[in-house]
């Protein structure tokens, strides 16, 4: 896990300085200069943060289900403290990316919200994290909290494909890859990325993702203690 | 008893104890019409286009479903027959019964609906009455299978009445787009094989949630 840490602070540093520092110009020349893109200009630097933060709040979710499975699976309190502190993550994750991607629609597509289906995915998104909390502090004990929470993330998992799959085809929208977009609507949008801003992009990806093991990590065993500590009390 | 005889056994008995005490059916009904005359309040003179009433029209399903659908688990658990009817039969065979007596629910109430919304609002001309009639009937059957499992999941909370809209919220927006969609387009008259894709939905919507209901409800209803 210590591994994992310093690999995570040394790409999350090394995106914000790069992302931020490097210049954009006209005719970029050598690896160390963005090319301007019309109409994003120095906007387009918010890739290497909102893409990543979006990611991992999905990973969340998705962490959080997969070890809600594996409860449902052994009846083993310990996969429910992985499945919740996942979620936790993930609903921080999902508020980062819907402020960091509101801010940047403000100022390219001119207002804070639009429907777009992206949008309206992670709106949802929030709700289902919402909604599962909401859920695990209304029921009483541990062991009916786990298993119905678990439930439900799977019941809210099996609606996902529908705005994956199927809601950006029928929507209009403003993301790329969406209906009416020139190169193509598909589920993940193509990359037009210079090679150095794809360096930086997926360092995001990855720098991101590893953050997020290691709070997820840390959150897993400060739950465990604070876990144990409550069965001393009783 | 094989098991599609029990599950009729599940609704009899369900319809049975819903006729003894109407609770339900008075309850969705008077929703149904405070709603409306809500809306009708609002608008006063106002004449709405298709597109907003095919949306309002389907707002005050979802309400409605929400104040009601849940008393399918919700009253087992007050009258603490549960553990009862844990005893007399298998998940599976209550899922269904269950599903089965709240896709009649649904199904009633959305005919109400629609009723009553033929007569109050001049704008609500269903001109494609084949699209309608699908999208309302495929529409009901996956709002009756995502409300149903998400009543069995609510069952066992302490905040049943204000959690199951919030829960069910989520799950229900694919269903609610597709069906506003398509029930606007049965108002503007269009043709039939216009709304083929939003039923390949709607179709797809209710299996994959009947299929994960039935898989998961085992988790759910054994203690």
């Amino acid at each position: 896990m210590k591994a994992v840490k310093y690999l995570a602070i040394i790409l999350v540093t090394f995106v914000i300085i790069a992302g931020i520092a490097i210049p954009m110009v006209l005719q970029p020349q050598s690896l160390l200069e963005f090319p301007i893109i019309p109409g994003l200009e120095d906007k387009a630097r918010n890739i290497f943060f909102h893409v990543p933060v979006a990611w991992t709040s999905v990973l969340g979710f998705l962490v959080a289900l997969f070890y809600g499975f594996k409860y449902l699976r052994t009846k083993n309190l310990d996969y429910d403290i992985k499945s919740v502190s996942s979620a936790g993550l993930g609903m921080m994750f999902c508020l980062l990316a819907t402020m960091t991607g509101s801010i940047w629609a403000k100022f390219n597509w001119g207002s804070f919200w639009n429907w777009d289906p992206r949008e309206t995915s992670i709106f949802i998104l929030l709700l289902i994290y919402g909604a599962y909390f909401a859920l695990r502090s209304a029921l009483g004990s541990d062991e009916v909290r786990a298993r119905l929470s678990a439930v439900y993330a799977i019941l809210a998992g099996l609606t996902a494909p529908f705005f994956i799959f199927i809601m950006p085809r029928i929507v209009g929208g403003l993301h790329p890859g969406a209906k009416g977009d020139a190169s193509g609507s598909t589920p993940v949008a193509q990359l037009h990325m210079p090679p150095n801003m794809r360096i930086v992009f997926f360092a995001g990806l990855i720098g991101f993702s590893l953050f997020f093991i290691w709070l997820l990590n840390v959150r897993i065993r400060a739950a465990r203690v604070e876990h144990q500590l409550s069965i001393k009390d009783h | 008893m094989n098991s599609i005889a029990s599950t009729w056994a599940v609704v009899v008995k369900d319809v049975r104890s819903e006729l003894r005490t109407r609770y339900a059916l008075n309850a969705l009904l008077m929703f149904v019409i405070t709603s409306v005359a809500t809306i009708l309040f609002a608008l006063r003179e106002d004449e709405l286009n298709p597109e907003i009433l095919s949306g309002m029209f389907w707002v005050v399903i979802f309400f409605t479903a929400m104040s009601g659908l849940s008393r399918i688990f919700v009253s087992e658990e007050e009258r603490g027959t549960t553990l009862t009817l844990q005893l007399v039969a298998s998940p599976s065979v209550v899922y269904f019964g269950k599903l089965i007596f709240n896709c009649g629910l649904t199904l009633l109430l959305s005919s109400a609906v629609t009723v009553l919304y033929v007569v109050v609002f001049p704008a609500f001309v269903i001109k494609s009455a084949l699209i309608f009639g699908l999208t309302v009937f495929l529409g009901s059957l996956g709002f009756a299978s995502a409300a149903t499992i998400i009543a069995a999941v609510i069952a066992k909370a302490n905040t049943k009445g204000t959690l199951y809209p919030v829960l069910s919220f989520p799950i229900l927006i694919p269903l609610l787009m597709t069906v506003m969609k398509s029930t606007a387009r049965a108002l503007d008259g269009e043709l039939f094989t216009a709304a083929l894709g939003e039923f390949q939905i709607l179709v797809s919507y209710l299996l994959v949630m009947t299929a994960g209901s039935y898989l998961l409800f085992d988790y759910v209803w054994k203690e």
